[in-house]
C-alpha cells in the first residue's frame, strides 16, 4: 500500500525532530520535514506530498506562501508534535 | 436564538496507557471523531488521571494556550525556562507555548493517584515568546458565585491567556440559580461539570459532561445537586 506522504515545514529543530517521530510512527504515513519554503518546494519536485503541515517557526509570509505554492491540504499545525497532530492530518485527509 | 451542543461524559475518547488513564472531550492523540475537534477557540479538553510515581516524560509545546487545572493531588512541572513547581488543587497553570517550549509534568506523589483537567486554547497571535504562571486561587470565593480564574487581561482576576477568554469556577448548592453574561459578542461558552448536577437551556448535565452554548449574550444555569463545574467563555472563530 502506498503511503501517504506528509510535508512538514518549520524552523524548531528540536520540535521537527518530534513531530517527524510521530508521523513515522504511524506505519501509513511518511513524514519529510523541510526548514524553509525554498526547501519545501525543492522536495516535492521529487516526492507527490498528501499533506503540508505548517510547523513552528514559520512567519506568516512564509505560511502564505506555501499555501499559494501547493495545491493539496495546507494545515496549520498547533501544539508542536502533540495530541493534535494525528487529528490534523486526519482532517485534512478527509477533506 | 442560542445554538446548544451536549456531550455526555460517556461519548467522550478514551485513552488508557496504564499509568494514564484520560478522557478527551474532542479529538486528541489517537482519538480522533471529526465531530469533537473544537469548540470554537477550545481545541483540548483532557480530563487525567496520572497513576502515582508515572508522568508525562520531556515533549515539546508551540503556538498553544495551555491550562491545567488540578482537581486531587499534586503535578510536578519542569519547564525549559527553568520553571520548576508543583500546582495542586486550588492551583491553575498557564503556559504560553508561543515559539517553542519543551516540559514534563509527573505526579508528585509516589502512591496516590493525580486527577487535572488539562485544557488547551488556540492563541490569537502566533510565534510569542513562550510564559509561564501559576496562581493559587481561594476556593471559597467559588462558594455559590462564579469565580473568575482566566481572562484575557494581565490586570484582570486569574491568569492570563492570548486569546479573548474567560473561564470561571463555581461551587454551587443545590437549589440556586446563578446567570452568565458572556464577555465578548460572538463568543460561546463550554460548560464542564465536574461534579453534581446543573440545567442550563433545558439539558440536565451531571458530572463530567459537557455542553457548549453560543449565540446567545448570557444563559441561565439551575442547580440541581450540589455541583462543581467550570465555565470556559471562548470566541467561535479565530
Amino acid at each position: 500500500m502506498e503511503k501517504v506522504e506528509i510535508l512538514a515545514v518549520g524552523k524548531h529543530p528540536e520540535i521537527m525532530k518530534t513531530v517527524l517521530r510521530l508521523i513515522n510512527s504511524k506505519p501509513e504515513w511518511n513524514g519529510t520535514i523541510a526548514n524553509s519554503t525554498d526547501e519545501a518546494v525543492a522536495l516535492s519536485q521529487n516526492t507527490a506530498f498528501n499533506v503540508v503541515l505548517l510547523c513552528a517557526g514559520l512567519d506568516e509570509v512564509e505560511a502564505q506562501q506555501i499555501k499559494a505554492l501547493f495545491k493539496i491540504p495546507v494545515v496549520q499545525h498547533y501544539g508542536g508534535g502533540s495530541g493534535l497532530l494525528f487529528a490534523e492530518i486526519y482532517q485534512a485527509l478527509d477533506n | 436564538m442560542a445554538q446548544t451542543i451536549y456531550h455526555a461524559a460517556n461519548t467522550r475518547g478514551k485513552a488508557d496507557l496504564g499509568w494514564l488513564k484520560s478522557y478527551h472531550s474532542f479529538s486528541f492523540g489517537d482519538y480522533y471523531n471529526p465531530e469533537r475537534m473544537n469548540f470554537g477557540a477550545l481545541r483540548v479538553l483532557n480530563d487525567d488521571t496520572v497513576d502515582g510515581g508515572k508522568g508525562f516524560g520531556e515533549h515539546p509545546h508551540d503556538n498553544m494556550e495551555i491550562i491545567s487545572i488540578p482537581l486531587k493531588g499534586g503535578l510536578k512541572h519542569l519547564d525549559s525556562m527553568d520553571n520548576e513547581a508543583v500546582i495542586s488543587d486550588g492551583d491553575i497553570q498557564v503556559m504560553s507555548a508561543g515559539t517553542g517550549i519543551f516540559h514534563q509534568e509527573h505526579n508528585d506523589d509516589q502512591h496516590d493517584a493525580v486527577q487535572f483537567l488539562q485544557i488547551w486554547v488556540y492563541p490569537n497571535v502566533l510565534n510569542v515568546e513562550p510564559r509561564y504562571d501559576q496562581l493559587t486561587l481561594n476556593k471559597a470565593d467559588r462558594h455559590n458565585k462564579l469565580q473568575q480564574v482566566l481572562s484575557p487581561n494581565k490586570d484582570d482576576a486569574g491568569v492570563w491567556i492570548y486569546q479573548n477568554a474567560w473561564f470561571h469556577l463555581g461551587d454551587f448548592d443545590k437549589g440556586l440559580n446563578t446567570e452568565y453574561q458572556l464577555k465578548a459578542k460572538g463568543n460561546g461558552v463550554y460548560v464542564f461539570v465536574l461534579s453534581g448536577s446543573i440545567k442550563i437551556d433545558g439539558q440536565i448535565l451531571n458530572t463530567r459532561d459537557g455542553f457548549g452554548i453560543w449565540d446567545t449574550d448570557k444563559f441561565n444555569i439551575e442547580v440541581l445537586e450540589d455541583a462543581e463545574f467550570l465555565l470556559m467563555e471562548v470566541p467561535m472563530t479565530f
